[in-house]
């Protein structure tokens, strides 16, 4: 099968590559029908995320068709049309009883701090993901969800990551009603984060940005006003001023290891490796937020440490809430949201390129090409 | 394009889903300890562990009941990659060999395509082409870049060789 493969920083192909085999009763096989390449694959595409070995298949972000299933699986059935999660959970474990699929503690031997993603590396479970042709699904009686016959593939495949972590980045920063918003980050999830802000009854939403391609799109899409921290002396000093200097109430971080704005957490942080990626939207999320406010974290960091101003989250008596999307749990809502015109996912996508095209894909988001917003990669598959 | 003030009450959609009770929110909300589970030793079946080479964090007992497949260790970089398994994800000792071997293992990939009749397209590989189509100038003005820092490199290092091997001549030549 074409597979697309990891040969190094920024080093990417499309390849053949066996046929993914069931290795458990509860796992599937999934005909691949649209993928995407998602923000924080950007970090597994750069070489910053550590254990991301050399032949692997990135995507965790994949709709497709079951062809095969395992012995106990009994919640989908071949020929059933999925969505299928990011995060692989059991279901059955302590986290997950708790509504933390994202935190599953059967499914990822190699590190207990994060659990499975489908292609993120070893540190996160060493599985394939679904920029392929077919992918191997397991807990296939938990994550993967039968698609609504009326739902467009392009939204569903949304709904697999980048939804349910915009919406949880708002759910987390415990917005109520007529709360000032500011989300720092324009990428597909602080587009969604913004959007999803209102519907917790926002009463302004901001979002920063350097991209002004991007800060035009989230005007539109996001109902936000957007501004471009490249035209501030300094992002947080203008963030007290718009908010009668008392700071926003709740302030989200959508960026992650790959921000930009800071030449010391840059370098640091995303040259030299001696941080997990640079904390520049974290330490401006911290010192903009107003005191007792929340900073909500969906913005994906590295296994070791950051340097951001800690201090000054206890002096300002801080609540920072951070998680991978737990999808599973979102999903039932977030698909009525999608049917009841509430959400538009597939209005975030600009791009789509065949599989064959992975290489261009990636260096096309990454170095944010042709107004690049969101690209979706259809295998060959797609078209039978 | 400049920023419109905005009624929120007109946007699709919006308070729908405003819960005053949202505090704490999600992870803390439904927390649970582990006294209160009285399931928490419960296991789903578990995948064949023989499948395999698995490196296991030294943070939990067993490995997980599933895992993944793929790239299983192998050569130096696997090598290094058994050696960072040994100390905890709480140590630089842990997470700077997988670097490391990250590293190493894209040498290994060349060395592999190579020894497989493959000679990698770097060129395509990197995405450059969509990059020259896009970004033209600048992608000309990085690789100038490139090409002047290791010509550059290149000609620092070999006249430094050139002065040691004249040095090395006058010496001998002494004699």
């Amino acid at each position: 099968m074409l597979a697309m493969e990891y040969r190094g920083p920024k080093r990417v192909r499309a390849v053949q590559k066996p046929m993914p085999e069931i290795k458990h009763p509860q796992d599937a096989i999934v005909r691949v029908l649209r993928t995407c390449i998602c923000g924080s694959d950007l970090h597994l595409y750069n070489g910053n995320v550590p254990d991301t070995r050399v032949g692997s298949t990135f995507g965790h972000e994949f709709v497709g068709e079951v062809v095969e299933v395992g012995s106990e699986v009994t919640k989908v059935k071949t020929g059933d049309r999925v969505l299928v999660p990011f995060n692989i959970a059991c279901g059955e474990c302590h986290f997950c009883r708790q509504g933390m699929f994202g935190n599953c503690h059967e499914s990822n031997t190699e590190a207990t701090a994060v659990g499975a993603i489908f292609g993120y590396s070893h540190t996160a479970g060493g599985f394939d993901g679904g920029q392929a042709e077919y992918a191997r699904v397991p807990y296939a009686n938990v994550g993967p969800t039968v698609i609504p016959a009326d739902m467009d593939l392009d939204d569903a495949v949304l709904l697999t990551d980048v939804v349910p972590t915009g919406y949880q980045a708002a759910e987390m920063a415990g917005i109520q009603t007529g709360d000032t918003v500011v989300v720092f980050g324009a990428g597909p999830i602080g587009i969604m984060a913004a959007r999803c802000a209102w519907l917790f009854g926002a009463g302004r939403v901001i979002i920063i940005d350097q991209e002004d391609y991007r800060l035009e799109f989230a005007r539109n899409y996001s109902y936000c006003e957007a501004y471009n921290f490249k035209e501030m002396n300094d992002p947080v000093v203008f963030i007290k001023k718009i908010t009668d200097w008392m700071g926003a109430d709740c302030v989200i971080d959508a960026v992650g290891a790959e921000a930009a704005g800071n030449t010391m957490q840059t370098i640091t942080g995303r040259k030299l490796l001696l941080q997990a990626g640079s904390a520049t939207a974290l330490h401006w999320a911290i010192n903009s937020v107003k005191k007792g406010g929340v900073v909500s974290i969906v913005g994906v960091y590295g296994p070791t440490d950051n340097l951001v101003p800690i201090g000054n989250v206890l002096n300002k008596g801080l609540t920072i809430r951070a998680n991978q999307a737990s999808v599973k749990r979102l999903l039932p809502r977030l698909i009525d949201h999608v049917q009841n015109g509430i959400i538009n996912p597939k209005g975030l996508i600009t791009h789509r390129l065949p599989l064959e095209e992975v290489a261009d894909g990636y260096r096309m988001f990454s170095a944010k090409l042709d107004n690049c917003i969101k690209t979706v990669l259809l295998p060959p598959t797609a078209n039978q | 394009m400049k920023n419109k003030t905005i009624d929120p009450k007109q946007i699709k959609g919006w308070g729908i889903d405003a819960d005053p009770k949202n505090d704490p929110t999600y992870p803390m909300r439904d927390r649970m300890n582990v006294g209160e589970d009285p399931d928490n030793k419960h296991r789903p079946t578990l995948q064949p562990t023989h499948q395999v080479e698995k490196l296991r964090s030294i943070e939990r007992p067993n490995i997980s009941a599933v895992y993944g497949t793929t790239v299983p260790p192998k050569g130096l970089s696997g090598m290094i990659r058994r050696a960072a398994f040994k100390y905890s994800e709480n140590r630089y000792r842990h997470w700077l060999p997988l670097v490391v071997a990250d590293r190493v293992s894209v040498v290994e990939g060349v060395v592999d395509d190579l020894m497989h009749g493959h000679v990698p397209n770097i060129y395509a590989e990197k995405g450059y082409p969509v990059e020259w189509k896009h970004n033209r100038t600048a992608f000309i003005t990085k690789m100038a870049t490139i090409a002047l820092a290791t010509a550059g490199v290149v000609a620092l290092l070999s006249s430094g060789k050139s002065k040691k091997k004249s040095k090395k001549k006058d010496y001998l030549s002494r004699y």
